[in-house]
């Protein structure tokens, strides 16, 4: 380990927090195109962020510790997340300590914290959204594996740096399995996400809520973070969709800077391809009612393994 | 190891029809049943194509082009016909909880692949690791029939489960002999003109084409 | 030559049918064409008897003594069915729950199934017995809803479905045989799945492979034998469908259906070389046995109960197949002879006993014998063959099974017998007051056809105590045949 991976790590971590709030920004402007709305400008989430920082903040009556060390737990959860998934290059030491099945949970950690604090108050409406949030969790986190095994089996390896160099130096060949994985990723990436089909995230109508429901009793810098935490939650299974999917451009890591900067510029074009595509299946389809939501996950996790299934049988 | 592209395209239309047939036996919408039937088949016709380019089996254009004509013309045409004649556009199954069904699904999957494997290593063709999937379509399409309700779905079930059957004898042999091939397409396309006039007798009898008013004759 | 002719018999008799089937001469057309057929049918027999085995079509089709044994027995018993059907159906008629378009549907498809089941015995070519089997399915399930009850729909649909179902699986077991017959007989493609050719090299053929076809082969056909646990729709279909309808499927159908099942043993068990297939038929037959005599007590339609009791015989018939060997063998094949002749006269009977009583409900029929003895005498008497008493031919039969099962299965025996004893007492205890007893039936409009249940049971009463030499002669080089 040489200082530059160093460099690069650290790279990798700042890259992720400072641009995860404008992948988002890019999302719901073109969410708002999509819709005929006048588009808040791309950067309406930093300005989101810089107020809520600037407000005192108001605890609720009874909230224990725990209350108050979520957003900072969630945040830090995020950024480790973004330490560990490659998003400009594939050097990156940290990944060698943790793959992604350790990612997967560290996504579950950051879910049961959040939880957690939701419940704390004592409301109604976050008691509701925690056991909601459990739920899609419940059923998401099967299928997030089952594309994390789908792809290592193809691969060999659980490490998503080396998943990522391995996929990109093949020749090209149709992979049946990766692209149920695909679809079951991206299934995933919605619910987890608390976007469309499962969740409404612009949504502040009571009954069908689940990530505001959660976060209804923070403000000010908790709420920031927060915000924050979940923008870097969406940057990160970008970018695990983009390692799995579609891993070419990343820079390997003998790369030097002008590498880096090739590295960044094919990630800020993903980013916008993603964007628009996400934004575009958010518009096209209709929130499910919540019970519809364990079909969904089921057919995601179903979709995964029978991606596992087919890879195991076409081998031969 | 790669392949060559006509056996990963197989590969691909393989995964698509066992795709599909997951799709239909989630689908609780008659219509779109049975336009998930029609991309069944013409899954169905271009894996036949490919099979039959990439080993010079030139009978296989034929039953490939008797595919295309029976499953993603003829019989889709008639049933959406015979969906609007009945009026029964907007029926959904009812009761039907499609995640478990889906996971059953799974497992059965599972099984057919450990069905196919001993089958398998006696084939020569470059097909032959799709026998698995051949045989869970078949097994799929059974448990769609178990599953559902309606007449018009039951029949869809039974016509994937030819499907399926076509594509296992596709898969591990290039295709059945000729005749014997024609004499399945007569014996399905008859069978679903029967069924075609035993849907009005049903609806004549019951005003619906729900099978549950089809469950009087039991052992007391 | 005489082989096209009488597979072309009934296709023609159902073309014609079809445009002249509503007439009211259509019943004698029915009885002129299965007569013609019938007389084809003897002149093959008597030519196979003369001559041995023959193939004729480039090998296309074939008859032996095991498969012309059942195409003399499927003529004979389609005539019987169209001479009693004649009075039967216009007797329906006159109770208005018949038209006369619904009568050519009848016609039509007799024939047409009749078609079907010749091609199916006759052909050599795997596939084609798989088509035909199918076609049989689709030919009947018209006919079992010919009376457009709700029931009778009903019955028709669990038909159609299970069977077709079941007859999916077997199409896999064809494909599966194809798969290792185009391993030994390779170039010849389209000759891989003609019988005769694959028994030649059934010993070179893949084991395992075979297996697993036997599996779904069993399965696919047995559901159209009416073996357990897939034989759901067999009484459903008897009881609604029309009494012709239920004899010819009993006495016919079931028969050609086991038929392919044992065509497919003979090859699976020279590749396997293990008593597999043969401890799988006794397996599903035994099961078959025991469940359809549990259902006979719990009978209360007259048609359902004898429907089980066609289970239970098919389930013997099976279970003897199953043991192999030349006495099992000849044992099974004069079961079915005698079955089949028995069940076809009983449901000849019964038809007309129904239409008398004007229900189907056993507690509701009684004294046929002192309003019309014959229907009544009949009904007794094909009971008793059926239920094996001496001297009738299903005694011989019956008894034949189960010295062999003594020797050979000894753990299958006490189980063999005690279930005929229950059938026994559940069948002669139901029919016993409906022949006996107060009568609560009245007269029919036309004269009953009782000729063809007394043909019958004479025969089956003529092979219990005398079977000719060229008929055993027949029997032995059959049974030869099976082999096992």
């Amino acid at each position: 380990m040489n200082a530059i991976t160093v460099l690069t790590q650290l790279l990798s971590v700042l890259i992720g927090v400072a641009l995860a709030p404008l992948f988002l920004g890019w999302v719901n402007q073109c969410r708002a195109w999509l819709s005929n709305r006048t588009a808040p400008s791309l950067l309406q989430p930093y300005r989101t962020i810089r107020k809520l920082l600037h407000k005192d903040a108001v605890i609720a009556e009874g909230a224990s510790p725990l209350f108050r060390a979520v957003p900072y737990l969630l945040f830090g959860a995020m950024a480790t997340a973004a330490a560990i998934v490659p998003s400009l290059s594939t050097a990156l030491p940290f990944g060698k300590s943790a793959d992604a099945i350790a990612l997967v949970g560290l996504f579950a950690t950051a879910r049961v914290f959040i939880a957690l604090a939701a419940m704390d108050i004592g409301t109604a409406f976050g008691t509701l959204g925690a056991r909601r949030e459990m739920m899609i969790g419940f059923l998401a986190e099967p299928a997030l594996l089952m594309v994390v095994f789908t792809a290592s089996l193809i691969v060999g390896s659980t490490e998503l740096p080396v998943m990522a160099e391995t996929l990109a130096g093949r020749a090209v060949a149709i992979y049946p399995s990766l692209a149920f994985a695909a679809v079951a990723f991206v299934m995933v990436l919605l619910a987890e996400n608390a976007r469309i089909p499962i969740d409404n995230p612009t949504t502040h109508l009571e009954l069908t809520m689940i990530h505001e429901a959660m976060v209804l009793e923070y403000s000010a810098r908790h709420l920031a973070l927060i915000e924050w935490a979940s923008a870097l939650k969406l940057f990160n299974y970008a970018c695990i969709g983009f390692a799995l999917f579609l891993p070419w451009g990343l820079a390997p890591a003998s790369a030097g800077a002008e590498g880096l900067l090739l590295a960044f510029g094919l990630l800020l074009l993903k980013l916008v391809v993603a964007g628009a595509g996400l934004a575009l299946m958010e518009t096209l389809s209709a929130k499910l009612r919540i019970f519809r939501a364990p079909e969904f996950l089921a057919m995601a996790f179903l979709l995964a393994v029978l991606g596992l299934l087919v890879r195991l049988l076409l081998r031969s | 190891m790669t392949l060559p592209w006509s056996a990963q395209l197989i590969h691909l239309s393989a995964a698509l029809l066992l795709l599909l047939s997951f799709a239909m036996l989630a689908q609780r919408r008659v219509r779109s049943l049975v336009n998930l039937f029609a991309a069944q088949g013409a899954t169905l016709v271009v894996s036949t194509v490919i099979v039959a380019w990439s080993s010079g089996q030139h009978h296989l254009y034929y039953s490939a082009a008797m595919t295309l004509v029976l499953k993603v013309f003829l019989l889709p045409a008639i049933l959406h016909r015979l969906i609007r004649r009945l009026e029964v556009q907007w029926d959904t199954e009812t009761l039907v909880n499609i995640p478990t069904v889906l996971l059953i699904g799974l497992l059965v999957v599972i099984f057919s692949f450990g069905l196919a494997q001993p089958i398998s290593q006696f084939a020569d063709t470059v097909t032959r690791s799709t026998l698995g999937i051949a045989i869970a379509v078949v097994l799929l399409a059974f448990l769609m029939m178990i599953t559902r309700r309606k007449a018009v779905s039951q029949v869809v079930g039974f016509l994937a489960m030819e499907n399926g059957l076509f594509f296992a004898a596709t898969s591990a042999t290039y295709g059945m002999p000729m005749v014997v091939e024609l004499g399945i397409a007569l014996d399905v396309l008859v069978g679903v003109f029967i069924l075609g006039i035993f849907f009005f007798q049903i609806r004549e009898q019951f005003e619906s084409l729900d099978l549950h008013h089809l469950e009087t004759l039991k052992e007391d | 030559m005489e082989l096209l002719i009488l597979l072309g018999l009934p296709l023609f008799g159902a073309l014609l049918l079809a445009v002249f089937g509503a007439r009211t001469w259509a019943p004698e057309l029915n009885v002129l064409v299965s007569l013609a057929t019938f007389i084809a049918g003897c002149i093959l027999t008597v030519k196979v008897i003369a001559d041995g085995p023959m193939v004729v079509l480039q090998d296309q089709f074939f008859v032996d003594p095991f498969n012309v044994f059942i195409v003399a027995l499927t003529a004979f018993v389609s005539f019987t069915t169209s001479l009693f059907s004649r009075p039967y159906m216009r007797i329906e008629t006159e109770h208005g729950r018949l038209n006369p378009m619904r009568l050519r549907l009848y016609h039509s498809m007799f024939q047409l199934f009749m078609f079907t089941m010749l091609l199916a015995l006759l052909t050599n070519n795997m596939g084609i017995l798989w088509v035909a089997m199918e076609a049989a399915t689709l030919s009947t399930v018209l006919l079992v809803s010919l009376y457009r009850t709700a029931a009778s729909l009903e019955a028709a649909w669990k038909y159609f479905i299970l069977c077709g179902v079941g007859i999916a699986q077997a199409l896999f077991g064809t494909i599966l045989l194809y798969f290792a017959a185009e391993k030994v007989l390779g170039g010849e493609g389209m000759n891989a799945l003609l019988w005769t050719h694959l028994d030649g090299v059934k010993h070179q053929l893949e084991p395992t492979v075979l297996a697993i076809s036997f599996v779904f082969l069993l399965v696919g056909y047995g559901t159209k034998v009416g073996l357990a646990p897939l034989h759901n729709w067999l009484p459903d279909a008897h009881a609604e469908g029309p009494t012709p309808v239920s004899a010819v499927l009993s006495g016919l159908l079931l028969n050609v259906a086991l038929y392919a099942v044992i065509r497919c043993k003979v090859l699976v068990e020279g590749s396997v070389r293990s008593e597999l297939p043969g401890q799988m038929l006794m397996l599903f037959g035994l099961l078959s046995v025991v469940i359809a005599v549990f259902m006979l007590w719990r009978q209360k339609d007259i048609k359902r109960l004898f429907a089980y009791s066609s289970i239970e015989h098919m389930g013997i018939i099976t279970f003897a197949f199953g043991m192999g060997g030349p006495v099992a063998n000849f044992a099974a094949l004069l079961h079915m002879t005698v079955h089949s002749l028995t069940k076809s006269a009983i449901f000849f009977a019964v038809g007309h006993a129904t239409q008398k009583a004007g229900t189907q409900m056993m507690d509701q029929i009684s004294g046929l014998l002192t309003v019309s003895p014959r229907i009544g005498w009949g009904l007794m008497l094909g009971s008793l063959a059926i239920l094996g008493l001496p001297p009738f031919g299903v005694f011989a039969s019956e008894f034949l099974i189960l010295t062999t099962a003594m020797r050979d299965q000894p753990w299958a025996a006490p189980i063999l017998l005690l279930a005929l004893g229950i059938a026994f007492a559940a069948i002669f205890s139901r029919v016993q007051p409906m022949v006996f007893g107060d009568p609560s039936v009245k007269p029919l409009t036309h004269r009953p056809a009782l000729l063809p249940v007394f043909a019958h049971l004479a025969l089956v009463l003529m092979l219990g105590v005398y079977i000719p030499p060229f008929l055993a002669q027949w029997y032995r080089l059959a049974a030869a045949l099976i082999g096992g």
